[in-house]
């Protein structure tokens, strides 16, 4: 293993980590097909954002919040922000085309591979949902994730410069 | 129109996100939206001016009776004129009076792109709703580019004081517009107009909406935070307090006050109200030392002028209106870039610093003396001929106590010819005293042509107009017809012969030299004007109060005991269905059980880790326990066919366990130690009644259904319409979305908060730690 960039000693299963490694992604694929298969089958972006969720706190067990740091250059709340953006431009798209605010359209397009691939405006809508979810956990790694000073085996004046 | 608003909207937030990399160039780049509402509206000339109207329409929420609709008439177009015409040279002006080094200039422009927007909106808004939007979009805009400089207690206090008076001014507003609509059944304002509705409520709602437009338009006794909002950077004053925001007050009332003027106490109110604040600001103009603040009292004056014009409400009155609304857009917005050049070169802008000006400077002394005479009213000047139409109006107007009127018009003109003295006075050939201050330059040198420019540009019309005001006959007409259809079409005169309005104007004239020239022996007299009430004890007293007050509430109310509000909460839940199930619900008799093993086993398991998660003590195993119930009923939810819901449940025990782990780490690993019975019972008691009012409430609810159940038509029409065959994300994302933006809205809130909290007590290393404060009322009491 790596050195841990961890600014105090921490102890790391190696079970624990090297399962969380084999898992992440494939965790992340299966929030993906909730989020894209919601519309007809049992899942959502609601769903979708928090079985991502589940697996950033996989990372957070592992790791702990440095781990969950490393894993995204944006900070959470951009994340959080830009699902928030998603879905209300989404919601007032409509009005650009003399529709009624939320009006969903359907796309239906032929893709490559895929075949018929139809789609709904409301995805779009769900993605933001997912994207404002995963930004949610982040931001509650963020807030609570950190060593609290009383476990701290450094004094409580360093604790405070995190 | 609704692509300008548009291009507004978008030319603005760019600027915001990216200004800072632009520098000044994104000055330039926000003056491209007013450039082409420009260029736009000289395409529309022709139909305006023959008294056409342009109108657009968009319904966004039908159900609700919400749409954009957008109305773009002759008077509209003169606001926009001025909107788009001073907004462009303002533009360019920044350029020059923005140093690189000005704190967050690209923002700023952005702002002031954004305010240009939502003026326009003002101008151009038809619904009520999206006029009282734009209206409340140009304070918020005001507001941020006043407190740009937010390291300035000082910009912020008045910042914060120009928002609360035309914020909550444009609230009761909200609530006349309301009641208007509610008397009419429209929103739609020339609708309104046109059904000219009358009676006690109609009464009640234009006193709402005069609230707004009075404080808006500076008028007594709210004209204190227009002062104050002279923290802002002079291009600011220049463009929103003097030529544009302040108007969308006076613009309203120029709206409703032919057909409302008939109402019993619209006359008397507005002409007191509008002579009040024209004696009143003026007096306070006459005795200013800072340029800036000299202009605006000067604004007040002026508006309350226009306040005057457009309360008496005849069709001359608010034709003069029209003509003085433009007049002094132009005259002030010159001389507010004039000290602006003055503060930029000298490093003052007060009257007993400015240095002597050298021969470099005497076309800025022309632009400044030109509209300064056109302010006072001086012949051949355009500020002339919009006095004597308003001279004329209040006249013919054929009201009583018109010769009092009149008589204190001519003070106040009087007052404003001699303030405009002064200021020319003060500016160029005051009293020169040798200034101490280091800042202040002894040779300044003259402002560069770029700078002196966009001034000049807008002191030119000032001229022209003043010579030659025929060429405004047609739009002035059209302007006045398309307030009230009675209006006589106008020619406007530079010689009218000698008349009862020319006496008046010469002897204003007269009298106001004669006060320039005996100041001093009449100072004493003069500061009358300081001792009026001027409304800012009443904003810190109610402050103040208001503080008092919400401390108060908050110690009563947040009183910082867990088990307390979790008591309140769980109460409350349990006692309020209480009233429906004791009313007209009989007991629909015991559900069919369930009896399948599985359905046991797992309510089995939800109820005894229900209970094992009461009775333990430590907090580790309580949550877990917890958790247990909730994947217990999940699994309920996948047996019963909602596999959706399961899944989400589980989703959601998963992360919560992992949560309330976090946060346990920070709480001693056990619960308290048993707690006497005194303190146990309630506990016991309150969660009996929950859970008991609970389960007999979800058994009588489900056995009284008097609706037909929605269910049936949402999964109809969930396909069909919705294209999605699973019917809750169907419902989530399309159905009931708009609940949906709301909740998310909801999360993103409390994780924002969430993360404050928990921040609260850190600060990064180097910094004090402090309890954090958005706004300490140190800073809100301030004088502006």
């Amino acid at each position: 293993m790596t050195a841990i960039p961890t600014q105090r000693p921490m102890t790391r299963l190696v079970i624990l980590d090297r399962s969380v490694r084999v898992l992440f992604h494939p965790i992340l694929m299966v929030s993906l097909y909730l989020l894209f298969a919601g519309h007809n089958q049992p899942g959502g972006g609601f769903v979708g954002g928090l079985v991502a969720g589940a697996a950033l706190a996989m990372q957070f067990v592992a790791g702990g919040i440095d781990e969950v740091r490393r894993l995204s250059r944006f900070r959470p709340w951009t994340i959080l922000g830009t699902g928030l953006l998603v879905s209300f431009l989404t919601a007032s798209a409509p009005l650009f085309f003399g529709d009624a605010i939320l009006t969903t359209t359907l796309f239906i397009r032929e893709v490559p591979i895929l075949g018929t691939v139809k789609t709904t405006s409301a995805l779009l809508f769900d993605l933001g949902v997912y994207f404002l979810v995963v930004g949610l956990v982040l931001m509650i790694f963020e807030a609570f994730g950190d060593e609290p000073a009383s476990h701290s085996p450094h004094p409580p004046s360093h604790e405070a410069r995190r | 129109m609704r692509a300008l608003l548009v291009l507004h909207l978008v030319v603005g937030l760019g600027i915001v996100a990216f200004g800072t990399r632009l520098g000044r160039r994104a000055l330039l780049l926000g003056a491209v939206p007013s450039a082409v509402t420009i260029g736009w509206l000289a395409t529309q000339l022709g139909t305006l001016l023959d008294g056409g109207v342009i109108t657009e329409s968009l319904t966004w929420v039908p159900a609700l009776g919400l749409s954009i609709d957008l109305r773009l008439d002759a008077f509209a177009a003169l606001m926009v004129v001025l909107i788009a015409g001073i907004g462009l040279a303002v533009f360019v002006y920044g350029r020059s009076y923005f140093s690189v080094t000005t704190a967050a200039v690209g923002r700023l422009a952005g702002l002031l792109t954004l305010f240009a927007g939502s003026m326009l909106g003002v101008a151009l808004a038809d619904h009520l709703i999206v006029l009282y939007t734009c209206w409340e979009l140009t304070s918020i805009t005001s507001y941020l580019v006043i407190g740009n400089d937010h390291t300035s207690a000082k910009a912020r206090a008045a910042a914060l004081h120009a928002l609360l008076i035309t914020g909550g001014g444009g609230l009761a507003m909200l609530g006349g517009f309301m009641v208007l609509a509610q008397e009419t059944g429209t929103y739609r304002l020339s609708e309104i107009l046109a059904a000219a509705p009358s009676g006690r409520a109609v009464g009640i709602a234009l006193v709402l909406v005069l609230l707004g437009v009075l404080t808006k338009s500076a008028q007594y006794p709210f004209h204190g935070w227009l002062a104050g909002a002279m923290a802002a950077p002079t291009p600011v004053s220049a463009y929103l307090h003097s030529a544009t925001m302040v108007k969308a007050g006076v613009y309203l009332l120029a709206r409703l006050a032919p057909v409302f003027a008939v109402v019993g106490f619209w006359r008397p109110a507005l002409v007191t109200i509008g002579l009040g604040t024209m004696l009143g600001g003026g007096l306070r103009a006459l005795r200013q030392t800072d340029l800036k603040l000299l202009l605006a009292f000067g604004t007040v004056s002026q508006l309350g002028l226009m306040t005057l014009l457009f309360g008496l409400g005849t069709p001359d009155a608010v034709t003069a209106g029209c003509v003085l609304l433009l007049a002094h857009g132009l005259f002030k917005a010159a001389l507010f870039m004039v000290v602006g050049i003055l503060d930029h070169q000298t490093g003052t802008r007060d009257i007993r610093e400015l240095p002597a000006l050298d021969r470099g400077w005497r076309p800025v002394i022309a632009v400044a003396v030109l509209s300064a005479a056109s302010m006072a009213g001086l012949p051949a000047l355009f500020g002339f001929i919009a006095k004597e139409a308003a001279y004329g109006a209040v006249i013919d107007a054929g009201l009583g106590g018109t010769w009092f009127v009149v008589g204190c018009l001519v003070a106040a003109s009087a007052i404003t010819t001699a303030y405009s003295i002064r200021f020319v006075w003060g500016a160029f050939y005051g009293p020169r005293l040798d200034s101490q201050r280091v800042s202040v330059s002894p040779h300044p040198r003259p402002p560069s042509l770029a700078f002196l420019g966009p001034a000049l540009a807008v002191a030119v019309p000032t001229a022209l107009l003043g010579l030659v005001p025929g060429v405004l006959d047609q739009t002035v007409t059209a302007a006045g017809r398309s307030l009230d259809s009675a209006a006589a079409s106008v020619h406007l005169l530079v010689w009218h012969g000698i008349n009862a309005a020319l006496v008046l104007s010469a002897s204003a004239i007269l009298a106001g030299v004669a006060l320039f020239v005996l100041r001093k022996p009449v100072d004493r007299l003069l500061r009358i004007g300081d001792r009026l009430p001027d409304g800012g004890d009443a904003y810190l007293g109610g402050l103040r109060l208001l503080n008092a007050t919400a401390d108060r509430i908050t110690g009563l109310v947040q009183n910082g005991s867990l088990p307390i509000y979790t008591g309140v909460i769980l109460l409350t839940a349990a006692f309020l269905p209480l009233a429906a199930l004791l009313t007209d619900s009989p007991w629909p008799g015991w559900p069919e059980p369930a009896v399948d093993p599985a359905n046991l086993l797992i309510a089995g398991v939800i109820i005894g880790s229900a209970l094992a998660a009461a009775v333990i003590r430590r907090r580790l195993s309580a949550v877990i326990f917890l958790g247990v119930t909730g994947y217990g009923m999940s699994a309920l939810f996948g047996i019963r066919g909602a596999p959706d819901l399961a899944l989400t449940q589980v989703a959601i025990e998963t992360l919560s366990t992992v949560m309330f782990v976090l946060v346990l780490r920070r709480l001693p690993d056990r619960f308290e130690r048993r707690s006497a019975v005194s303190l146990r019972a309630p506990r016991v008691i309150i969660a009996t009644a929950v859970a008991s009012v609970v389960f007999v409430f979800a058994v009588v609810a489900a056995g009284n259904r008097v609706a037909e159940p929605v269910a049936d038509e949402i999964v109809a029409r969930a396909y069909p319409e919705g294209h999605g065959r699973n019917i809750v994300n169907v419902i989530l994302v399309d159905f009931r979305a708009l609940d949906t933006a709301g909740e998310i809205t909801v999360l993103a809130a409390a994780a924002i908060g969430a993360v404050a909290l928990a921040r609260a007590g850190r600060r990064p290393p180097g910094q004090p730690s402090r309890p954090p404060t958005t706004t300490n009322l140190s800073d809100i009491e301030e004088r502006p």
